[in-house]
């Protein structure tokens, strides 16, 4: 999954990463200080660019978005739409949660409820799938996937509503 | 310094409508080169020679303060240059580079002390005609490698560096021209050398290990004030560098280097308007102090060292693309990209002139930094007609280059 980049300091400029696409072509995105952004494709040599884009800052976040943001969103309507008794809710932590400081592996979300946890929304950004070492705090939302019972049994769960904390 | 070419008064109207024409003649030609996707210096040079003694143009009241503003543009545009390169760049240039650098110094130095000896202009217009072909424009490459896509391809960053050592060289190189300009015993030049090598050393030193220290006198929030703080400090250590003799533009580009991190970068952005109306009147003041009349005997000799240092530069960036292990077509890309010469050739003949070295280096240079553009502009896409290494090899032409 990981692809290699290959960064390039550009003094003065900026910052030059490229990467090899499967297809074998190779592109390169230049990031200048004054925030422009220029997408590169380089030419069979694989130094010179056969194409190069300008964007502007807007522009490039714009691209951004459209390239990265909605990964997360689109993997869950698509689960919503294919099955429809599972859904997805955005639950949270309350401050008496006995989670709160605990990591995720203790709430056995997955084996008591059959509902997963795909991500946490803390402070405005997404940790998408957290791993069991992932420690909750209060004010965090879990976006979880599962059955109407089984995210319902993990919203008594988070709330210490059910069984008690104590067994790791 | 030259003397006031009228004798009226410096009355405030004349001295506004003439500023005020200056200024609005050269956004036209700002508009011009865009729309001719040009580098801009050289419509101001030329601007400035056809409007220069001689020419049309009999400028009285706006004489004294347009002197004034070139100096300051002279300093804003080293300021600049040191803030464009953090100190950490700087180090690992210096590091990977110095090699090119030596190399970039006497392929390009050279030719260009020779024309001056041969030419019987004397020792200290060869020295000066030395730096005027030895450094590119920072400024014109970055914007042409900019306009033509050039920045991710793999040679750019040997381009760059060469670019980043010769400008630590100028540092070192404008002392010793200040103290050689500035005359004196053999003692005293070697004397000045010495306090500019020693100051050069310890505050490029002071700020790859300090910088930010420096930086956190002045806070990064306040716009009005980082800039009046940056500017200020920028034209104190010029007035004092100037004063011990080491050069203003030394003190800027000291300056420069010496402020990093955020505090740079948004000084570049605030600073960036006030250089370019600056540098502008620096550009065609010079230009004017030069009629269009002197151009004419020095162009054989501009086309000479056109010729020659275009093809040095050539070399260079050649040998400097093939370090990077950058293949052919790129090896070439790199070389053309190094042709253009700029501010800094514009300063050093400035500086020489000012000093009472040979008066036709004035228009030697100008002609030559235009040919150097004209040319670079020229040939800039020549090496895309290259055939490619992959489709070489396939066409098996074992003898043409030894591997890397």
């Amino acid at each position: 999954m990981s692809l290699e980049i290959i960064s390039r300091v550009l003094p003065g400029i900026g910052v030059c990463q490229e990467l090899e696409l499967h297809g074998g072509k190779r592109i390169g995105i230049v990031t200048r200080r004054n925030g422009q952004r220029d997408i590169v494709v380089y030419d069979e040599d694989g130094d010179g660019a056969a194409e190069a884009i300008q964007l502007n800052g807007d522009e490039a976040n714009v691209l951004a978005e459209l390239l990265g943001a909605p990964q997360l969103v689109l993997r869950l309507t698509d689960l919503q739409r294919s099955v429809d008794e599972v859904l997805t809710e955005q639950l949270p932590i309350p401050v008496t949660s006995p989670y709160d400081g605990r990591p995720l592996g203790d709430t056995q979300a997955r084996t008591k409820t059959g509902a997963s946890i795909v991500a946490i929304l803390r402070d405005g950004t997404t940790h998408a799938s957290p791993g069991p070492d992932f420690v909750l705090r209060a004010g965090d939302l879990v976006v979880t996937v599962g059955t109407r019972e089984g995210v319902d049994h993990l919203v008594r769960i988070l709330d210490g509503a059910d069984a008690p904390p104590g067994t790791g | 310094m030259l003397a006031s070419g009228g004798n009226g008064g410096p009355h405030i109207a004349t001295l506004l409508i003439e500023l005020g024409a200056i200024l609005f003649a050269l956004g036209i030609l700002g508009q011009l080169a865009r729309w001719l996707s040009i580098p801009v210096v050289p419509l101001y040079l030329v601007a400035g020679l056809f409007f220069g003694q001689g020419g049309l143009l009999e400028l009285s009241a706006s004489h004294d303060f347009l002197e004034v503003s070139a100096d300051i543009g002279v300093i804003l545009l080293l300021v600049m240059l040191g803030l464009e390169y953090s100190a950490a760049e700087l180090r690992s240039s210096l590091r990977t580079q110095a090699p090119i650098g030596i190399l970039d110094g006497l392929l390009n130095a050279l030719p260009g002390a020779a024309v001056a000896l041969v030419a019987g202009w004397g020792g200290l217009a060869a020295v000066a005609l030395a730096g005027v072909t030895w450094v590119s424009s920072s400024g014109v490459i970055a914007k042409m490698l900019g306009d033509l896509g050039r920045l991710g391809n793999r040679e750019t960053p040997a381009v760059l560096g060469v670019l980043v050592i010769e400008d630590l060289m100028m540092a070192l190189y404008l002392p010793l021209l200040t103290a050689l300009l500035a005359g004196g015993s053999t003692g005293s030049v070697v004397i000045a050398m010495l306090v500019a090598v020693a100051t050069v050393t310890i505050v490029i030193t002071l700020a790859t290990r300090f910088g930010g220290h420096v930086t956190k006198m002045v806070s990064a929030e306040d716009k009005e004030s980082l800039l009046l703080g940056v500017l200020g400090l920028t034209l104190l250590v010029s007035g004092i560098a100037d004063q011990l003799k080491v050069s203003a533009a030394v003190g800027a580009f000291l300056v420069g280097i010496a402020v990093s991190g955020t505090v740079a970068e948004s000084a570049v952005e605030l600073l960036a308007p006030l250089r370019d109306v600056f540098a502008a009147v620096f550009f065609v003041t010079f230009g004017l102090s030069t009629s269009a009349g002197t151009l004419l005997p020095v162009l054989p000799l501009a086309l000479l060292l056109t010729v020659v240092t275009a093809a040095t530069k050539v070399a260079t960036g050649y040998v400097a693309a093939r370090r990077s292990k950058v293949k052919r077509k790129g090896r070439w890309r790199a070389g053309v990209a190094l042709i253009p010469r700029g501010e800094f050739s514009v300063i050093i003949a400035a500086l020489a002139v000012a000093a009472g070295v040979d008066a036709r280096l004035g228009p030697l240079t100008a002609a030559y930094v235009l040919l150097t553009i004209v040319v670079a502009a020229a040939v800039q896409k020549l090496p895309d007609r290259l055939r490619s290494d992959v489709s070489g090899l396939r066409t098996a032409t074992p003898a043409s280059r030894s591997a890397d």
